[in-house]
């Protein structure tokens, strides 16, 4: 039962006095047309109940067969994280009563998971690295989805009924599992939202999973237990589920971080339980302790045959992955030519993508950089979404940069013609066409505002005659002002110079 | 010689979410127990040398293509639940999980 409020002390109290381990259930359904034991599609968000037959439902006398492609994505995670992958594996029934999955039981794996022993090297936003390691990553069925009502707030508590949609019952699911990780220390927090992330991000490289954690795509277990610094024994831990953003994982971690260490300052205990993760305190609250209805009574699933492997299975499936992300971005870094933090900062803004894209269609890394985490990050900022999200496309910015070295606009007019493209005036020519954006070019309305600019500034004029070539930049600022802008500033510096007879 | 004792009966009732009467217990502990020894007689009979399986027919890697297939209307689907709403199965509230 929820408790009031829990006491916490400082994060950096608790670092200083407590050792924290983390471990990490990470829940991934895998994008396959179809489930993994029947073959009514998955797809989110259709009516409920219609993605369904007799074998999600659990009704008597259905036999289940395995998914070939699921299968093959769950050994591709297991690969991608540097996992064992299992000769042979069976698959074992997973007792419990809830109205989530109608049979009584979840098909998942036990005692011998597809993947095991494997490790991933997480790299935090300052570069530092961290080896995770990885007990195993298993096949198993997602559950139907519930939906609580006559309670005020939608939760359980205070419901009257529940509604099931058994949509969501049966999709695949790999269930990656960590072994306990060490060492964190006060980066804790940081390493629980890098490790998901990478997860993810492994996850949708790999093309196995849609990897959106708000469609719970992607959902995040963490494991949080503290002990006193050289301790070896492990403390007791809490187990905080569905934690599905990556803010929402850090916080999570950091919190019970600082509410564990606040009982074990009081000489009191923690209890192993579940919790539960509010995003709108940002902080837990208790769930269910474990108890012997934790007895899953596992047993080997007699529907179903073992999954056995052979090397040339294997090797077919390593030879389809493609490059993993990390090794991906260094040799991007190095081919662009960016320093560590230039690259970093691409990586944050989520332009990675969008910047390769630019350069392969022919610009060179510097003016993409300049583009999408300028430009394009700036206006970002101000609308309050990812640059990614903007609606600008590298095609844009292959555009734009086109206009600009053909002489056509400058780099001031080509800012505008950005903000015409994101108001939906089309492309940047069509916007340059409509706006008149153009560089003045001929000469003759070019000399009619510089004899404006030195008609209006006699003294500046009188300098540079008299060799003060540096003033200049008075009269060019004059000039591009009544054309506004659409003058090629060192043109009109030449024409100026020229006007006055001075050689510069 | 009883090995499998009557609270472990009541346990794995309570497991099962079985309600069962203390004389069903005693007499499912006798009944089990006759089980289970009868099993164990396979463990005299195969040797080290023999892996342990849980299916009778030694095959692997029964598959199917990812191929979507038929399924039922949402009318089939609630056709057998006891009660339903808004095309979902309707069921009690239960709060000792979430």
């Amino acid at each position: 039962m929820a408790t009031a409020t829990e006491q916490i002390v400082s994060f950096d109290d608790a670092i200083a006095r407590y050792d924290p381990v983390l471990g990490f259930e990470v829940h991934v359904e895998l994008n396959t047309k179809t489930k993994m034991f029947s073959s009514a599609p998955n797809v989110f968000g259709d009516e409920p109940n219609t993605n369904v037959t007799p074998v999600c439902l659990g009704l008597p006398g259905v036999l289940p067969v395995v998914n070939k492609q699921a299968v093959e994505y769950s050994i591709k995670i297991g690969l991608a994280l540097g996992c064992k992958i299992a000769e042979s594996c069976t698959f074992a029934r997973k007792q419990y009563f809830y109205p989530d999955t109608p049979k009584n039981f979840q098909t998942s794996q036990y005692d011998d998971p597809i993947c095991f022993d494997g490790a991933i090297d997480i790299e935090l936003e300052d570069g530092t690295v961290f080896t995770v390691e990885i007990e195993r990553a298993h096949m198993e069925e997602d559950a139907g989805k519930l939906t609580h009502m006559g309670g005020a707030t939608g939760r359980i508590q205070g419901a009257e009924y529940s509604l099931v949609d058994y949509n969501r019952s049966g999709i695949p699911l790999v269930e990656i599992v960590t072994k306990p990780i060490e060492g964190a220390g006060a980066r804790a927090p940081e390493l629980a939202k890098a490790y998901v992330a990478a997860i993810r991000e492994i996850v949708k490289n790999l093309d196995v999973s849609d990897a959106r954690m708000e469609r719970g795509n992607v959902r995040c277990d963490a494991n949080v237990s503290l002990r006193p610094y050289g301790q070896e024994k492990f403390g007791t831990r809490s187990e905080t589920k569905n934690v599905n953003s990556l803010r929402s994982v850090e916080h999570a971690v950091r919190f019970e971080i600082q509410r564990q260490a606040a009982l074990l300052d009081e000489g009191g205990s923690v209890v192993q339980e579940t919790r539960h993760w509010h995003e709108d305190t940002r902080s837990t609250t208790s769930g269910r302790p474990k108890s012997d209805a934790d007895d899953y009574r596992y047993f080997p699933e007699p529907d179903l045959v073992p999954v056995v492997t052979t090397k040339e299975w294997i090797e077919e499936l390593r030879s389809q992955l493609p490059e993993p992300p990390a090794e991906r971005r260094k040799r991007l870094q190095e081919a662009w030519g960016y320093s560590g933090e230039e690259f970093r900062d691409v990586v944050n803004a989520g332009l990675m993508d969008s910047i390769e894209e630019t350069i392969a269609a022919g610009a060179s890394p510097a003016v993409a950089r300049k583009w999408w985490m300028g430009e394009v990050s700036r206006r970002a900022k101000v609308a309050e979404v990812d640059p990614s999200e903007l609606g600008v496309t590298p095609a844009t910015i292959i555009e734009l940069n086109e206009l600009i070295q053909s002489g056509k606009i400058n780099d001031k007019l080509a800012r505008q013609a950005l903000d015409g493209v994101l108001a939906g005036e089309g492309t940047p020519t069509e916007v340059v066409e409509q706006r008149g954006l153009a560089v003045v070019s001929d000469d003759t309305a070019l000399l009619q505002a510089i004899d404006g600019a030195l008609a209006a500034q006699p003294d500046v004029a009188d300098k540079i005659r008299g060799g003060k070539v540096q003033a200049v930049g008075a009269i060019v600022g004059g000039v591009m002002k009544a054309t506004r802008g659409q003058a090629d500033a060192g043109r009109v510096r030449e024409l100026i110079l020229e006007r006055l007879g001075v050689h510069g | 010689m009883s090995t499998l004792r009557r609270e472990q009966v009541a346990h794995l009732a309570r497991l099962a979410h079985i309600d069962m009467a203390d004389d069903e217990l005693d007499r499912m502990a006798g009944e089990l127990d006759v089980i289970v020894d009868s099993i164990k007689s396979i463990s005299e009979a195969a040797g080290d040398d023999v892996p342990a399986t849980s299916h009778p027919i030694p095959l692997a890697n029964v598959y199917r293509e990812d191929v979507v297939g038929e399924t039922l209307t949402n009318e089939e689907a609630l056709s057998g639940a006891p009660d339903s709403a808004d095309g979902r199965f309707k069921v009690p509230a239960i709060l000792d999980e979430d």
